[in-house]
């Protein structure tokens, strides 16, 4: 077994988004830094959408346009609604979105972080993959000194260590600094790599160039479950998925596979993807209990950073800048106690949380922190209302002989009797209260 | 589409995996009959790693495992599922993610 006898300034678990952030950014700055990552390569082991926000990469990698790998830069969002054979849509495409320094993209999370992680060592960095960080190592006041992992004989030993080892971590909730994720406080998504010529991406969504869209759906594809799908273009390729709570699909008795699969039949998505190559399947976690479901994210040694520590906002679908932004800004502190020479301790590592609580990333974590809790009691608000939505569209659009005021008569008897006025406006007022 | 009719072999076939023979890491403890949550995993899981036995018990075979955590976390109440990381470099290798 190998051993390192260096101490390190920093050591990082993980090399997705919040790892590679915290990791460049420190190492950039000229720290000591020793990144671990238990996959074969960065990337490996990770799964998303998967759409990149630009804005929480420029922050850390100004240029990174010049050579990371994006797919396509996104000009039209599509929201659905779905029962079992239509959709309700809403769309927004603009030319706008096609600028000089797009807005958002699709990337290939495998792809992506292998690049990421090549930043990290060209500024600096070392990064040992195929290392899984069995445990941490505290000294006899309980302050985080380092890391023990599966390849190295002894301690690694470091001023502080980052945890960015995703959703499960394992490392964390085994030293006690966490507890087990909750069934109701995330959910399962699976996905699949559906390839198709470039030509055939363009013309089904009508794109040129490096232009994408990206679908999100709701309704009947998630049975009765709270959950989402979602459909985006990739150079060529479609990533294609569905996810839903943890409790309600091991209640469910549905399997995730069939539940993708008959996304992947409804007539709205299956001629988007009708003839395609599937590559792979893949399954990840992601944390959806929001702020409330949030562990402690510093103490004596270390802090936590994106899906380990539950930063996630569910209703954007945002996690990675999340992740990217936590990092960056671990790294900035523990950047700043260094050029102080100030240990990293309990107290100075609370500036960790300061500046998180600064940013957007607590902000909006508190924004929606009573989300969870509203959709878990109330899923007919993802579930019933696609469909009285279809049924309201269907009935005003088919031209049937009957006059127009008993059309309206009926949609809104139907409606009534799907939900009752009491109800309709209880859950507004209830969804206006949880958004605010 | 059926939900009978998903061939989960034919998509876990599509995916890279290197494994660790006679080291599986996720384990189901001894039992004589299974919790509910032990057997919602069943159909639960994204790969389809557990299974009934004649007994009634539950089995898991790993090998197919994608490492998503839902078995650990469904089981976390009742502690039947033992569950790790695969040492570094084994387990499943996303090409794409
Ligand atoms: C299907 C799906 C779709 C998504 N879509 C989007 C989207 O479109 N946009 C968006 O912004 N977010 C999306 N997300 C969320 C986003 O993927 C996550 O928020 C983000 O990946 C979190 O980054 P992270 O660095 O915290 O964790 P991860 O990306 O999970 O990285 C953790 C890393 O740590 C490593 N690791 C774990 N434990 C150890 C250990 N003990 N030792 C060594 N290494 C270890 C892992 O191998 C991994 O590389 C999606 C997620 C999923 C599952």
């Amino acid at each position: 077994m190998a051993t390192i006898e260096e101490r390190f300034d920093a050591i990082v678990v993980g090399a997705g988004p919040a790892g590679n952030a915290a990791a460049y950014t420190m190492a950039k700055a000229g720290l000591k830094v020793l990144q671990l990552e238990r996959g074969e390569y960065p990337g490996s082991k990770n799964v998303q959408g998967a759409i990149l926000y630009a804005d929480a990469l420029e922050k850390i990698i100004p240029d990174f346009r010049e050579d990371a790998p994006l797919e396509r830069h996104v000009i039209e969002q599509r929201i659905w609604m779905m029962d079992d054979t239509s959709h309700t849509g809403m769309h927004y495409r603009s030319e706008d979105f096609n600028e000089e320094k797009p807005n958002r993209y699709t990337i290939i999370r495998a792809q992506f972080d292998r690049w990421f992680s090549s930043k990290v060592r060209e500024a600096g960095g070392i990064v040992l993959c195929e290392t899984t960080v069995a445990e941490l190592v505290k000294d006899t006041k309980g302050h985080v000194i380092g890391v023990l992992t599966d390849r190295h004989g002894g301690p690694l030993l470091a001023d502080v260590v980052v945890m960015a080892e995703g959703v499960n971590g394992l490392v964390g909730q085994r030293a006690g600094l966490r507890d087990e994720l909750k069934p109701q406080a995330v959910a399962l998504a699976v996905k699949e790599m559906h390839f198709l010529p470039q030509e055939v991406v363009e013309s089904r969504f009508n794109l040129s160039g490096d232009a994408g869209v990206v679908i999100e759906a709701m309704g009947a594809v998630s049975k009765g479950m709270v959950g989402t799908g979602f459909l985006y273009t990739n150079r060529e390729s479609i990533s294609v998925g569905i996810g839903c709570i943890v409790e309600d699909l091991a209640k469910s008795g549905v399997t995730p596979y069939s539940l993708l699969d008959q996304f992947k039949a409804h007539p709205s998505i299956a001629p988007l993807i009708a003839g395609a190559e599937v590559k792979e399947y893949a399954a990840h976690l992601i944390p959806e209990g929001g702020f409330r479901s949030m562990p402690a994210i510093y103490g004596g040694g270390w802090v936590v950073t994106g899906d380990a520590a539950h930063l996630v906002n569910s209703v954007h679908r945002e996690g990675s800048n999340l992740a990217m932004t936590s990092g960056r800004i671990a790294a900035e502190t523990i950047i700043w106690l260094k050029r102080r020479r100030e240990p990293c301790s309990f107290d100075n590592l609370a500036e960790y949380r300061k500046r998180l609580e600064a940013s957007f990333v607590l902000k909006d974590m508190r924004k929606y922190q009573k989300i969870p809790g509203l959709l878990h009691n109330n899923r007919q608000l993802l579930n019933l209302y696609p469909r009285m939505l279809s049924g309201v569209a269907q009935s005003w659009l088919r031209v049937d002989g009957k006059a127009k005021r008993s059309k309206e008569t009926e949609i809104f008897k139907a409606v009534r009797k799907q939900r009752g006025l009491v109800g309709l406006v209880a859950d507004g007022l209830r969804l206006a209260r949880a958004w605010r | 589409m059926s939900t009978q009719g998903t061939r989960i072999e034919e998509k876990l076939y599509q995916n890279r995996y290197v494994v660790d023979a006679g080291k599986p890491h996720i384990k189901v403890r001894d039992h004589d009959i299974p919790s509910p949550a032990l057997k919602s995993l069943v159909t639960a899981c994204p790969a389809s790693c557990y299974s009934l036995n004649e007994q009634g018990r539950v089995e898991i075979v790993a090998d197919g495992c994608m490492e998503c955590g839902t078995c650990r976390v469904v089981c976390a109440a009742t502690g039947e599922v033992e569950w790790n990381y695969p040492r570094g470099g084994y387990g499943v290798l996303f090409k794409f993610g």
